[in-house]
């Protein structure tokens, strides 16, 4: 299949961006392509124009302060992987960037691309959910910064605005003795997750979220009391399967006996991988 | 051996264009004044079409059923007994039958434009009850999809016999109930089209990505009603086949006709969208199975009932009892029964017609009986290769005609077993389950073999009474003036490696180099007819057929060098590419110059038949070769997840003498990929209402490199008594072993908790479902 008839605007700047944007009723901005091309292609997209960001300078700095990295929205997962941008700490970010798609997409696909479409099964959402990431979101007014949890509504669903655009993703420098895992469950390497875990344990700034996505809806942030962890405590090797598994159950929307089982395994994988890890 | 003749493993000479890019395929094909084609498809499985409004302003660019009155449907009847023929429409009237049937084709300047025009047609359809579960279909009072049949059932085939003395003797039986899923083939190149009127000789020119260009050709003969030397079909390069491309397509008699109506060329290229929801259908089977074995674990007897998914119509030329009349005759495999019988369905259903795919009615035959001989096993408590051991049709047998009356011309299947087993080392895999896995993880090893009847010959398909029964093959051969070789087939290489293949099988009678030999392939305008290739035929049939065309070469250019050398013909000979004799040596190449530039150098009693040779051949028995392998698998399996991990897997296999081995492992590990496709990932799921729910290739999950595994592969050489050079089919038989033996792998390793799956693909969400039922657990219970 081929799209609809589209006009195609290269924006210079992100304020051309977001004054082409409010052009247009049924404007669509086009980053990496990797979600949009084929949704275009099937025609689910029907947009009367596509804005092309991936030429705007701003959009692909890296600004590394001691506390925070900025990575902005237009930078490549293929960037991360490839270690371009400064390390957050445990190797973290190129860690996952590595694992998603395929080469080929994770050359083309960005990661603001990645959190504005908000796919629970893609790596970003569940990784910048367990940072504590803030999205940086330009618009009309100016700009306005968000906290993950913020942005994110539900599938495929944040709380971006007509005329906003995501300007850039920021996340904290983790302390010295992070401990980070990641771990996903798929079919087969480069394809969408049945689960992903992300962890991140940072005793140093008093953070520890232990993040299950690929669910139906939001990544799941698990209650660390209920299961005994938290930055005071170090980060355990295993987790006790029973009280896990009730958790994970409890907040599934409807009861899925391979979705349970598979949340289960890839949680104590993440564990296992924060720990393989070399500090 | 000769190296570079029969048994040579040089590297293939079409690789050097593929490689580079340089292929020409349908859609690299350019013409000038193309306008491009998009087909309005039904969005509903089953219904009355009333209504199609088509706005004005494109009137004149869209076409339906009443446009093309004239067309005739496409029939593909089978002359067995109770064969029930469906008209499939070139373009929908009166009623749809499947989602993605074809309502309208739409023109315009480019694909984007004629999708538009797509868009804008608003079609109605009186939505009628949908057949989407073929046991459903085949109950009595369930909706009809052809309503003048009165039932649902294409054709039912039987072998009776009565089982009950040797039931009285069997010391174990199990049944059970196996299903094999509807798959979506997947060649890397889709179907594709391009179609022209060439007013200079007053014929249609129709490019299309086919296996079977005379097929083709004889099919569009018939719907359109116009003679066949008016037609000519071309086969470029075609990126894959695997059967999907041995059918007449709906869309190739639409082009084909619309190219004659306006004049001017019209491309449709299949999208992959196209391909999944409308098209590549294969497989879908349903066995309800009994094996009756003896104490020692030989197999006495099978009881089968099986019914196959045929889908909305009989497709061209290989029909709609393609799979389930195969399935009666050659459920028995490799084995020496006393007792058999079947009984099996070709229902039809509101889902796209099921359509030959490599290893047609094998792999779910295979996967049927090889699941129940590891079942036998279980119930026995012995080995599974105890049981096969005790029951194979051994060597000494040969040729063996078994309860079917298949003829299975040689081979050594104990051999094959034997080898596998030593090679992936049994009793070592046995130790490891004894120790268990430290990662919580459970191993297992499955076997599985099979023959694979190819190059069926006439007498086989005479019976089925198709469209197309093969005869004769043949080659053109033909010696160029400076001294090159052409060879012209009518069978199509997409994959085979024939350019190489057949190359080497005239190289092996005339001593010409491989890069002196061109095979011309894929026109009906110059190369003879053939039903072309399918059924693992080619090398036989092809490759016979050069051989025997060279073979009057070389009579011929002995004859001619004897007269330059001027002497006697029984005084030379041909070697090395040369006529030799006592006083000298003249080179093909002279030979071939002399006759078509110097003939004055001739003695007026020289041949005047020249040296362009048409030759046919037919096996010495014509009831096909069997090719046979056996196939293991060892496998770990994760029962929380119910991840598979491919720990090893070993092939045995006997194609009789290789033209080429090397491009015989090629054939068998593509083939293997795809049986893992078969076993682990590919499913056509339909919903209650014969929606398809992959609509692309992120829902309908194919194996990738990341999923194959670096298989072992072990040549028997038993040659066929029957071929030339000793040669037997293979091209289909690396798929067709692989879901069993890898299901019996995964339920030798869940053996212990009680689990055994017989539904493929055996995903990790059967697993773990499985896993759960077998230790009663409930969600919210640790299940490992």
């Amino acid at each position: 299949m081929k799209p609809v008839d589209f006009d195609y605007e290269q924006a210079k700047s992100v304020d051309e961006a977001i004054t082409l944007l409010t052009q247009s009723a049924d404007a669509l901005i086009l980053a990496g392509g990797q979600t949009l091309g084929p949704m275009l292609n099937l025609r689910l997209v029907q947009p009367e124009l596509l804005v092309d960001i991936t030429r705007i300078d701003e959009l692909v700095r890296v600004e590394a302060s001691t506390t925070h990295v900025t990575i902005g929205a237009c930078v490549s997962h293929a960037a991360v992987e490839d270690r371009r941008i400064a390390d957050l700490g445990h190797d973290f970010l190129a860690r996952v960037a590595g694992g998603i798609g395929y080469r080929a997409v994770r050359n083309r696909g960005t990661l603001g691309g990645s959190v504005a479409n908000a796919d629970p099964a893609a790596d970003w959402v569940s990784c910048f959910a367990a940072l504590d990431a803030e999205i940086l979101v330009s618009g009309q007014s100016g700009q306005r910064i968000v906290k993950i949890d913020d942005f994110l509504v539900g599938a495929m669903e944040t709380t971006i605005g007509t005329g906003e655009l995501i300007n850039g993703i920021r996340m904290p420098r983790l302390g010295a003795s992070v401990r980070c895992g990641y771990a996903k469950i798929s079919r087969k390497p480069g394809e969408f997750a049945d689960a992903i875990a992300a962890i991140v344990h940072d005793p140093d700034r008093g953070c520890c979220r232990v993040v299950v996505g690929a669910t139906d809806g939001l990544p799941l942030l698990l209650d660390n009391d209920a299961l005994g962890l938290g930055p005071a405590v170090a980060l355990p090797a295993v987790l006790d399967p029973g009280p896990v598994r009730d958790h994970l159950a409890w907040h599934m929307p409807v009861p899925d006996l391979y979705r349970l089982n598979v949340q289960c395994a890839v949680l104590q994988r993440a564990l296992a991988d924060a720990h393989a890890f070399p500090s | 051996m000769s190296t570079h003749g029969v048994g040579a493993s040089v590297l293939r000479k079409e690789d050097d264009r593929y490689l580079r890019g340089r292929g020409e395929f349908v859609g690299d094909i350019q013409l000038a004044g193309t306008r491009h084609v998009a087909f309005l498809r039904s969005p509903v499985a089953h219904g009355y079409l009333r209504n199609a409004s088509i706005p004005n302003e494109c009137r004149q660019q869209v076409f339906v059923a009443d446009d093309l009155a004239a067309v005739a449907p496409i029939r593909a009847h089978s002359t067995l007994p109770g064969f029930k023929s469906s008209d499939q429409p070139v373009l929908a009237s009166g009623k749809v039958r499947h989602v993605g049937e074809l309502i309208a084709m739409c023109v315009a300047d480019t694909r984007a434009e004629a999708e538009d025009i797509v868009d804008a047609i608003g079609v109605e359809i009186e939505e009628l009850p949908v057949l989407s579960d073929m046991l459903a279909a085949r109950e009595a009072g369930a909706p009809l999809v052809h309503e003048e049949w009165g039932d649902n059932v294409f054709l039912t085939t039987d072998f009776e016999q009565d089982l009950d003395p040797i039931i009285a003797r069997a010391a174990a039986s199990v049944t059970r109930t196996i299903r094999t899923a509807r798959q979506s083939m997947s060649p890397l190149e889709g179907r594709g089209v391009l179609a022209r009127w060439d007013s200079r000789l007053e014929q249609l020119v129709v490019y299309t990505s086919t296996q079977q260009p005379h097929i083709v050709r004889t099919g569009l003969s018939e719907c359109l009603g116009i003679e066949h030397a008016r037609i000519r079909v071309v086969a470029p390069d075609v990126g894959g086949g695997f059967g999907y491309k041995g059918i007449l397509l709906p869309e190739e008699i639409c082009l084909a006709w619309a190219a004659i109506k306006l004049g001017h060329p019209l491309k449709w290229l299949e999208d992959r969208r196209e391909n999944l929801i409308a098209s590549s259908n294969c497989r879908e089977h349903h066995y309800t199975i009994t094996v009756y074995g003896d104490a020692n674990g030989k197999l006495l007897a099978i009881d089968a009932e099986a019914t196959v998914d045929a889908g909305a119509y009989s497709s061209y030329p290989f029909s709609a009892c393609l799979e389930a009349a195969q399935v009666v005759s050659i459920l028995p495999g490799v084995y020496d029964l006393e007792g058999y019988r079947c009984r099996t369905y070709a229902v039809a259903t509101n889902k796209p017609p099921i359509l030959p795919y490599r290893g047609v009615a094998r792999c779910g035959v295979c996967t049927a009986l090889e699941l129940m001989v590891d079942a036998l096993a279980r119930e026995l408590a012995i080995e599974p290769t105890e049981v096969r051991f005790q029951s194979l049709i051994g060597p000494e047998q040969m040729p063996f005609n078994n309860i079917t009356s298949k003829h299975f011309d040689s081979g050594d299947y104990p051999e094959s077993l034997r080898q596998v087993i030593d090679t992936i080392d049994l009793d070592s895999i046995r130790s490891r389950q004894q120790r268990g896995e430290a990662d919580g993880r459970r191993i297992g090893i499955g076997f599985a073999m099979y023959t694979e009847q190819g190059a069926h010959g006439t007498t086989v398909y005479a019976n089925w009474g198709i469209p197309m029964v093969p005869g004769h093959e043949q080659c053109t051969a033909r010696l160029t003036p400076d001294g090159g070789l052409e060879l012209r087939i009518g069978a199509h290489s997409h994959g085979q490696g024939l350019e190489t293949t057949l190359a080497q099988v005239a190289h092996e009678v005339l001593g010409i180099p491989l890069e002196q030999t061109r095979l011309i392939h894929g026109d009906t305008a110059i190369t003879p007819y053939s039903t072309g290739t399918w059924g693992s035929r080619s090398m036989v049939m092809s490759g016979g057929a050069v051989a025997c065309a060279c073979d009057e070469l070389a009579r011929r250019v002995l004859r001619i060098g004897a007269n330059l050398l001027q002497c006697p013909v029984e005084a030379v000979r041909l070697k090395d590419g040369a006529v030799q004799g006592a006083a000298g040596s003249i080179q093909l190449a002279e030979i071939s110059r002399t006759w078509y530039l110097k003939p004055q150098e001739l003695d007026t009693e020289a041949d005047p038949a020249g040296l362009e040779v048409t030759a046919g051949y037919k096996p010495e028995q014509d009831s096909g070769t069997f090719s046979y392998a056996t196939h293991a698998a060892v496998i770990a399996v994760d029962p929380l997840t119910g991840e598979i991990e491919l720990l090893d897997y070993v092939i045995a296999e006997d194609g009789g003498v290789l033209v080429n081995p090397m491009i015989v492992d090629g054939q068998i590990l593509g083939g293997l990929a795809q049986g893992i496709g078969t076993a682990l990932f590919e499913e056509m799921v339909y919903s209650t209402d014969g929606q398809p729910q992959a609509s692309t290739l992120s829902e309908y999950l194919l194996p990738g490199p990341t999923e194959v595994p670096d298989a072992q592969i072990i040549h028997l050489e038993t040659p066929s008594p029957y071929t030339r050079f000793g040669v037997k089919g293979i091209g289909e038989g690396g798929c067709i072993a692989p879901p069993a033996a890898i299901t019996n792998a995964i339920n030798d390793a869940l053996r212990a908790i009680g689990v055994e799956l017989s539904v493929l693909p055996v995903t990790p969400r059967r697993i773990v479902e499985a896993v759960a039922a077998a230790s009663d657990s409930s969600l919210g219970k640790v299940t490992t």
